[in-house]
């Protein structure tokens, strides 16, 4: 792999503007449960690629697929099937 | 009215008068690399093309195998959902046809997947009669791993998505099965000239 | 109607850009005033979206590099030759111009004075900037928090900040900053002159206990390889908090 390559893995800091404008919240501090491996990471830690048709986001540890969004024509497709449980702090 | 920011252009969009280029998109002369995932390793001396699902028995191509079949040149343009188009790219690589020779089935459709778990899936004649290719070499050399080398699926008259990077195989199914970016959002079909990009298209 | 002017909703604003300083020859920082900003955690970025005439956009987030505060937003951005964005923020737009952005964003990289624990903040290239919202963010509120850069460059003319770094570090005794120049430094140059390595991190990080705050930015491979180093020089990987940029930026 090159290292442009290597460097199109972001982290998910990157989709922390996408995640507030769907959710409403801050979320990268939020904890997400793999629902492959069972690790559990702050939203900030886990692996991003925003370089792709849609958003792909993936456990740092096994590499399964997180959450998928998609954002065309005024909708967004969203899931986070991949995931078993996400911690959120109420805010405020 | 909306917001402009003064001055900015954007990377070099040729308007898209000519009738090559589908609704909605613009020329690039360059090749933008989108991933989902890590870039997969592959062994080649373990890779295997296969074909199987609804088939008697299923068909396998090691490298060796694969790369003695009969080869076509092909340059053809190519359409992202992203919204850029590149013309004339050329590849070589075995046709659909070729792969799919002997091959009795009643599927209708097929999913292609890929290593890294990648699917997509079209009807099955969507890839036949000289449609679809699973190429190999890009531009007179082998496929870079970025752009979905080994060997990649090329799909053209479909937007790019469908042609799945890192392929290994085609399942031949009965029954229609969404599969990656058909499943969340993106179109289950993908004809740029009628810019199904997504649901409800 | 503007978003984003109430409870705190995420919208887009038009700030007005006040001042561009060229910091290296290929990066400068554009200060802004936002309207109605609502504050900033030092670490926390903006996402800056740019519309042409024709309706065409182009978005990219750049971490806010002035701290918390000071009243205006600052980015600092690095020009790549190839880009989209950067080249239209560091060559084309001028003072006064407007420019819509939205933030701020981000909770898990950040840093609030005051530390309660020793800081070791490790910048690969264009990685330095939300480190440096901290340092400032420290400096203001006349923090003394023992902190460390360890900040990786390509050459000397791309540090960015160098003569602030040395002036505030020059000041501040509890503010220890090391540079190291991975592919040519000037003759006499007495900072490290190599990449990141396990040496380098032996003698630039803080003991593994009591556990540091450690934060990592830079592109992804720098990234990784830092908190290696330190995860095999007896660190948490908890405690280690990263900010990868790619090379899709710009």
């Amino acid at each position: 792999m090159t290292v442009e390559q290597a460097d199109m893995k972001l982290d998910g800091n990157a989709i922390g503007g996408l995640l507030a404008e769907i959710f409403n919240m801050e979320m990268t501090t939020a904890e997400g449960t793999c629902g492959g491996c069972g690790t559990v990471n702050a939203v900030g830690r886990v692996d991003v690629y925003i370089n792709a048709p849609g958003t792909v986001v993936r456990c740092p540890a096994c590499g399964q697929v997180l959450m998928r969004i998609v954002h065309g024509r005024g909708r967004y497709w969203i899931d986070l099937s991949g995931m078993r449980c996400l911690e959120l702090v109420e805010p405020g | 009215m909306a917001f402009i920011s003064r001055g900015f252009k954007g990377r070099r969009r040729d308007p898209d008068s000519s009738s090559r280029v589908p609704p909605g998109q613009h020329t690039v002369n360059d090749f933008p690399v989108l991933s989902a995932g890590p870039t997969p390793r592959v062994d080649l001396a373990k890779w295997t093309f296969t074909i199987n699902g609804e088939i008697d028995q299923p068909k396998t191509w090691t490298w060796d195998q694969f790369k003695s079949l009969p080869t076509e040149q092909i340059t053809v343009d190519i359409h992202c959902v992203t919204k850029w188009s590149k013309l004339d790219t050329a590849w070589t690589g075995v046709s659909v046809d070729t792969l799919m020779e002997g091959v009795e089935t009643a599927a209708e459709y097929v999913v292609a997947f890929s290593d890294g778990g990648y699917t997509t899936n079209m009807p099955l004649d969507e890839i036949t009669d000289h449609k679809a290719w699973v190429v190999y070499e890009y531009a007179g050399s082998p496929l870079h791993p970025e752009h979905g080398g080994p060997v990649r699926l090329l799909v053209p008259h479909l937007y790019l998505w469908k042609s799945a990077k890192w392929v290994r195989g085609l399942t031949l199914k009965n029954a229609d099965e969404p599969g990656f970016w058909e499943s969340n959002g993106y179109n289950n079909h993908g004809d740029p000239w009628r810019e199904e990009r997504y649901w409800g298209d | 109607m503007a978003r984003g002017t109430v409870l705190g909703r995420l919208g887009w604003r038009i700030g007005e850009v006040a001042e561009i300083t060229a910091e290296t020859p290929k990066v400068s920082s554009v200060a802004i005033d936002v309207p109605d900003w609502p504050g900033h955690l030092a670490g926390q970025h903006v996402d800056v979206r740019l519309t042409a005439d024709d309706g065409y956009q182009a978005q990219r987030s750049y971490s806010i590099a002035s701290a918390p505060e000071d009243r205006r937003v600052t980015i600092t951005v690095e020009r790549l030759d190839d880009g989209e964005v950067s080249p239209y923020l560091v060559g084309e737009l001028r003072s006064k111009d407007k420019i819509e952005l939205r933030g701020p964003i981000g909770g898990f990289f950040v840093w609030r004075a005051p530390g309660d624990r020793p800081l070791l903040l490790i910048a690969g290239g264009s990685g330095v900037v939300p480190l440096m919202a901290m340092i400032r963010h420290r400096a203001a509120a006349h923090d003394r928090t023992p902190v460390r850069l360890l900040y990786s460059s390509r050459a000397f003319e791309d540090v960015i900040y160098r003569e602030e770094l040395e002036r505030l570090a020059a000041a501040d005794p509890t503010l220890d900053v090391r540079h190291t120049l991975t592919r040519s430094h000037p003759d006499g140059w007495r900072g490290y002159a190599r990449r990141l390595d396990r040496q380098m991190i032996d003698d630039v990080a803080w003991p593994a206990q009591p556990a540091p705050a450690v934060f990592i930015c830079g592109p992804t491979s720098f990234v990784e390889a830092a908190a290696t180093l330190l995860v095999d020089h007896g660190y948490d990987p908890g405690g280690i908090k990263t900010e990868r940029f790619g090379a899709t930026g710009g």
